[in-house]
């Protein structure tokens, strides 16, 4: 009975690891001419796993019926929430994909089977009741994203980005583990709550190093300032589209991971973690803008861009409360339109010949040769900085609220002042559009699916999107309150 | 009366309709919405009025919208009909509509009229907004509104320097005036914890002399504060002495403009005020007292300074500054009734004259100047009838016995003996002030008309005539360029073909050889129906106006003993104003007809006087040396020293200066190599434990 609710409760993970396997077989039996349809059934996998969490999501679940594997798997709904997004990550990296790899020569058929493994491993991650889980979850999703790092083997940069991503990505994964052997030496125990309950009468020092060890190898996973050096180097080499995936749905699932390290399992000892977690907050934000600011490449500067919004991620977290934690994922969901845009439209960027554009100044003139491209690409900017009416106000709102509300408004201040630095580079970028002397190297034709993920996510983010905040916030706020359920 | 609506919104939706539609939508369709707007509200306006002409009707008042509801503050936006609304209704829709198409024939070779007309109609909006105001927050929205609208207006011809400055000057001398009217209202609801102006009024009666209220560090009666304070805002508006230095250099905007605003309807708007707000005067007799002195302070100043200005619109405008000081010292003597009766005549027969001068500026190829006039009579008989019919009005011709008069003669007499009849220190020497202003009134007026429509023509020595000239031989390459820099470009093309072939240079009678030609008729019909206007509207309306307490109704406070007072004065009261409009007329004939080197051996006889005169009471001087010098030097000091120096220096470029070298500074740190990656994080690791630890 325990095991059959159990399975019933991992169902997406299970959908998940019978595709890849499937598609694996299929890509070794057809070659690398079943790539697209490989990268089709991957989607309708993944679309299905939305649908079996959806409405689970929707319901609030949470508590004891949540739990499977006596306690080493959560399927409640701050979970399912952030599956949700890392579906929807997923599935705009398989969608995008076959445009650039078969242009670059390297459409295999593993790229889908890979994408799925990852978003596989993700799923665990956030669902992970048990530091085992979370490690299993982790790795499996690491492994596959160093691949995928990798993935056009003939690219140097390509290779580079990977190698860099696996050498630190052990490195931080040796000091995780580390740090959760301290944490189960000192607890006895690796069941979150079990830690929880344990540590709720004071945090021995041995557990804290395991808190502090743990932490910073999460924080390499979400790429938050001083474990961020990997990402300008790994965005700027990947793939575009694996770059793409790596700052949409795996910051999705390191995020919610860490929520769910410090609230779930260390939930009862804010004050032990929370100043770390500020530190990070507020180091992310400004070394993201500064960082941002001398970028020449437009894949290097999103990567700042996301060191610099992961910052503000941890505002929400380091208020340490479930509104926080709700603030947190609404963040998150637009923190992934506005990536997912910005992608597109960087994938958008083409030469007459073809070729991909990652330079700044190649932008310049787009107003003229693609209007609606350079107004989709204008939004996504503004809203990256947070400026009304778009939808990237709103998030930063949200969280600026939550540390408000925890006392916490000098970080709160703080955060709002460096977030005017991060505005100079978005709105230079909108400026090199807009008004610079055009350079004429800049098309902006692209193909339909491209165009399709370009105007969803120019409408979720554009002020029609606020018609969506109050039902989306209850939802955020059902989905963060199961965090703090002792099951 | 939801006609009050379409009344007060028809003008919105037509200027959105034509200012945004701007040149997309065309010059004419943009006319044909402005003008068909106004002439609408002006067709709902009359009825409304003529309803009130009966008498006894209640106010009513027409909610449109929640605005403000704020702790114990609340106010709709609400339209307000009563006596005082309707006439104001009439005044403002009836000029504005004949405004409208008085510019269709002025403003034709205007590159920009879209916005012209969208522009009229926005301030006639706003100028309605003002007089329908149910709260004083709503009727601020209308004053703003309305100094808005001036504001573009005067600077409608941006292109020109002096018009923008003078758009500037208007803008900023109304500020002054806005804070005494923004305090007031401010303490008028710091008083009576509200800002309906019928539950204000209701009120104030009570509070005279009953109550003190700190202002500045002392405390002083609460009704006069808050009036003085009210009445610094009529002031600004209205041009009153003090603040009335913008209203001659507003007469850079369009001559309709001038006619509109700067006569018939936005100057008036500080007087509809004091008269709204009659009751909360009424109950404070010192602020009453400053209302009639510098009413007539501002009538003499004006009508001294017209007499010897030579620029038709300034002559106007130095008229219409001293007609609004009669209205307010009517006003601070308790006559409300005549001092809105005297704004309603006036609105007509302003109007005409400045619309007249306009159709002569426009006859004369935009030279304003009337030394340069002369003999205009035959040329443009229409406007020369016109004209006459508002000189008539505004000398105040009419015969007591008689019964008969033009417009301005009851509404001026009405004042003149009112002031008399008060009875008052300050209201004697009003009457004075009213009859010595109504002898230069005379003079300047017929000064005006025979320099025009008289004499010899004197147009050869006019630059803008001689371009006119010029260009019709056909020498547009060599004066073109030069014509247009050196003064408003937009009637030469105009004139350009007139054709003069047959009187080439004819030096002989001053003509030029230029043949000024009569207005097209969409110009000349407002002239006639203004015309009327000025004729009878006296006659017509002085029963209600002046004698009737049902027609107001309870719309201003009206003293009955005082208008019965009014009829008891001497006849030589009663007769003093036609006895000095007469003296007016025979100076101006001698020194303009008969004898015309008589003024310039007065001007040089009494030289000091005159220069003072001339120089405006040197005003602009004056407020150069003690205000706008030291604002300049304050300016400068805030932006060398402070701005730039300070806030700049260590604001915003310190801190561009700082996120400049942090990104130069991030960008070394990543360096690329791996082994300094690792030692960044295990570095961050390390300072992460020994921080938690410590």
């Amino acid at each position: 009975m325990e095991l059959q609710a159990s399975l019933s409760l991992i169902a997406p993970e299970i959908v998940l690891s019978l595709s890849a396997l499937a598609l694996l077989l299929i890509g070794a039996w057809g070659g690398d001419k079943t790539a697209r349809m490989n990268s089709i059934a991957a989607c309708i996998a993944i679309a299905f796993c939305f649908a079996i969490v959806a409405p689970r999501v929707c319901a609030g679940v949470g508590g004891p019926d949540a739990v499977a594997f006596f306690g080493q798997f959560k399927a409640d709904a701050f979970s399912g929430f952030a599956k949700l997004l890392i579906y929807a990550g997923s599935v705009a990296a398989l969608l995008i994909a076959p445009n650039y790899l078969e242009r670059v020569g390297a459409m295999r058929a593993e790229y889908p089977v890979l994408v799925i493994l990852a978003t596989l491993g993700m799923s665990i991650m956030v669902s992970a009741g048990d530091l085992l889980t979370l490690y299993i979850g982790l790795e499996l999703n690491s492994l596959a994203a160093y691949v995928l790092a990798a993935f056009v083997r003939s690219d140097s940069r390509s290779a580079e980005a990977g190698l860099k991503y696996f050498v630190l990505g052990a490195l931080a994964s040796g000091i995780l583990l580390f740090g959760m052997s301290l944490t189960y030496g000192f607890t006895g125990t690796t069941n979150f709550n079990a830690i929880s309950t344990v540590v709720a009468g004071g945090l021995s020092g041995g557990a804290m190093f395991g808190l502090i060890f743990m932490l910073v190898g999460l924080a390499f996973k979400i790429s938050a300032v001083p474990f961020h050096m990997w990402t300008p180097d790994v965005y700027e080499g990947a793939p575009t589209p694996v770059t793409a995936f790596f700052a949409s749905a795996p910051k999705v699932a390191a995020v919610a991971l860490l929520a769910r390290v410090a609230l779930e399992a260390f939930g009862t000892q804010v004050d032990a973690w929370r100043q770390v977690v500020v530190f990070a907050a507020l180091a992310s934000i400004i070394v993201g803008a500064l960082g941002a600011i001398g970028q020449k490449n437009i894949k290097r500067l999103l990567a700042y861009s996301s060191i610099n919004n992961v910052g503000f991620i941890l505002v929400g977290l380091a208020a340490g409360t479930a509104q926080g934690a709700a603030s947190m994922l609404l963040y998150l969901a637009v923190y992934v339109a506005m990536t997912v845009g910005s992608f597109v439209a960087l994938l958008m960027l083409k030469n007459e010949n073809g070729d991909q554009l990652e330079s700044i100044s190649d932008l310049s003139g787009l107003r003229s040769v693609s209007p609606v491209l350079a107004f989709c690409l204008m939004s996504m900017m503004f809203s990256l900085a947070g400026i009304p009416p778009f939808l990237g106000f709103w998030a930063k709102l949200v969280v600026f609220q939550a540390a408000v509300d925890a006392n916490l408004v000098v970080l709160a201040l703080l955060a709002i002042a460096a977030s005017v630095i991060g505005a100079f580079y978005y709105i230079k970028i909108v400026k090199v559009m807009f008004f610079d002397q055009p350079s004429g190297v800049v098309l902006g034709k692209s193909d339909g699916v491209h165009w399709a993920l370009l105007i969803i996510s120019t409408l979720v983010i554009s002020p029609l999107g606020y018609l969506a905040t109050s039902w989306f916030g209850d939802l955020a706020q059902r989905a963060a309150a199961t965090l703090f359920l002792l099951s | 009366m939801s006609s009050i609506l379409i009344i007060v919104f028809a003008p919105l939706l037509a200027s959105i309709i034509a200012g945004l539609g701007n040149r997309h939508i065309g010059n004419v369709p943009a006319k044909i919405i402005t003008t068909a707007g106004l002439f609408i509200s002006c067709g709902l306006s009359w009825p409304i009025f003529i309803h009130y002409l009966g008498g006894d009707v209640p106010a009513q008042v027409v909610p449109v919208l929640k605005w403000v509801q704020s702790g114990s503050m609340s106010f709709d936006w609400a339209l307000r009909v009563d006596t005082l609304t309707a006439i104001m209704l009439v005044v403002i829709t009836s000029v504005s509509a004949l405004v409208h198409l008085y510019s269709w024939g002025y403003m034709d070779e205007d590159p920009d009229q879209p916005r012209f007309f969208a522009y009229l109609s926005l301030f006639t909006f706003a100028m309605l907004m003002l007089v329908t105001a149910d709260n004083l927050v709503q009727m601020f929205f209308g004053w703003e509104g309305v100094g808005l609208a001036s504001y573009l207006l005067i600077g409608f011809w941006f292109k020109k320097p002096s018009a923008g400055a003078a758009a500037i000057k208007a803008f900023v001398v109304n500020r002054v005036g806005d804070l005494g009217f923004m305090l007031g209202i401010f303490g008028t609801f710091l008083v009576f914890q509200t800002t309906s102006i019928p539950e204000i009024l209701a009120a104030a009666p009570a509070l005279k002399g009953a109550s003190s209220i700190g202002f500045l560090g002392m405390r002083v009666d609460t009704m006069t504060v808050l009036c003085l304070l009210l009445f610094v805002g009529a002031m600004g508006k209205s041009a009153q002495l003090g603040l009335h230095t913008w209203l001659p250099d507003a007469m850079e905007g369009p001559t309709p403009v001038s006619a509109l605003i700067h006569a018939a309807t936005m100057v008036t708007a500080g007087v509809f005020m004091v008269c709204r707000l009659s009751p909360m005067f009424e109950a404070a007799p010192i602020a009453l007292g400053v209302v009639t002195f510098i009413g007539a302070a501002t009538c003499l100043f004006a009508a001294t300074v017209g007499t010897t200005q030579w620029d038709i619109k300034r002559v106007i405008a130095y008229s219409t500054c001293s007609q609004l000081g009669y209205m307010f010292f009517a006003a601070g003597v308790g006559a409300y009734g005549a001092a809105m009766f005297h704004l309603f005549t006036h609105a007509f027969f302003k109007a005409l004259l400045f619309l007249g001068a306009g159709s002569v500026i426009h006859a004369m190829h935009h030279e304003q100047d009337m030394r340069f006039y002369g003999g205009l009579r035959r040329h443009i008989p229409i406007t020369f009838w016109a004209m006459m019919a508002g000189t008539l009005a505004i000398t105040g011709v009419g015969v007591y016995h008689l019964g008969v008069g033009f417009a301005g003669f009851f509404s001026k007499d009405a004042i003149i003996e009112v002031a008399y009849a008060s009875g008052t220190e300050v209201g004697r020497f009003a009457f004075w002030i009213g009859v010595f202003a109504a002898l230069l009134t005379s003079f300047y007026s017929w000064r005006l008309m025979f320099l025009t429509f008289w004499g010899k023509p004197r147009w050869i020595q006019s630059e803008h005539i001689q371009h006119a000239v010029h260009d019709a031989h056909g020498h547009h390459d060599d004066h073109a360029d030069y014509a247009h820099t050196a003064h408003d470009d937009r009637a030469h093309a105009a004139h350009a073909d007139h054709g003069h072939d047959d009187h080439a240079h004819d030096h002989g009678d001053g003509t030029g050889g230029y043949h000024p030609h009569e207005s097209p008729l969409v110009m000349l019909i407002p002239l006639i129906v203004l015309s009327v206007g000025a004729v009878a509207a006296g006659q017509v309306f002085k029963g209600a106006f002046l004698d009737t307490a049902a027609f107001w109704n309870g719309s201003i406070a009206y003293n009955e003993h005082l208008m019965h007072a009014m009829h008891e004065v001497p006849y030589l009261v009663k007769y003093a104003a036609l006895i000095v409009m007469l003296l007016g007329l025979l100076i101006a004939w001698y020194g303009y007809i008969r004898n015309t080197n008589f003024p310039r051996s007065v001007a040089e006889q009494l030289g000091p006087v005159y220069r003072f005169l001339f120089n405006k009471w040197y005003f602009d001087q004056l407020y150069h040396v003690v205000f706008i010098k030291p604002a300049l030097w304050l300016g400068r000091q805030f932006w060398q020293r402070g701005d730039v120096g300070l806030i700049d220096r260590f604001g915003p470029n310190g801190a561009a200066w700082l996120v400049d070298r942090g990104a130069v500074l991030a960008k070394k740190v990543q360096s690329g190599y791996l082994t300094s990656y690792a030692l960044v994080m295990l570095l961050g690791l390390v300072a992460a434990i020994s921080w938690v630890l410590v």
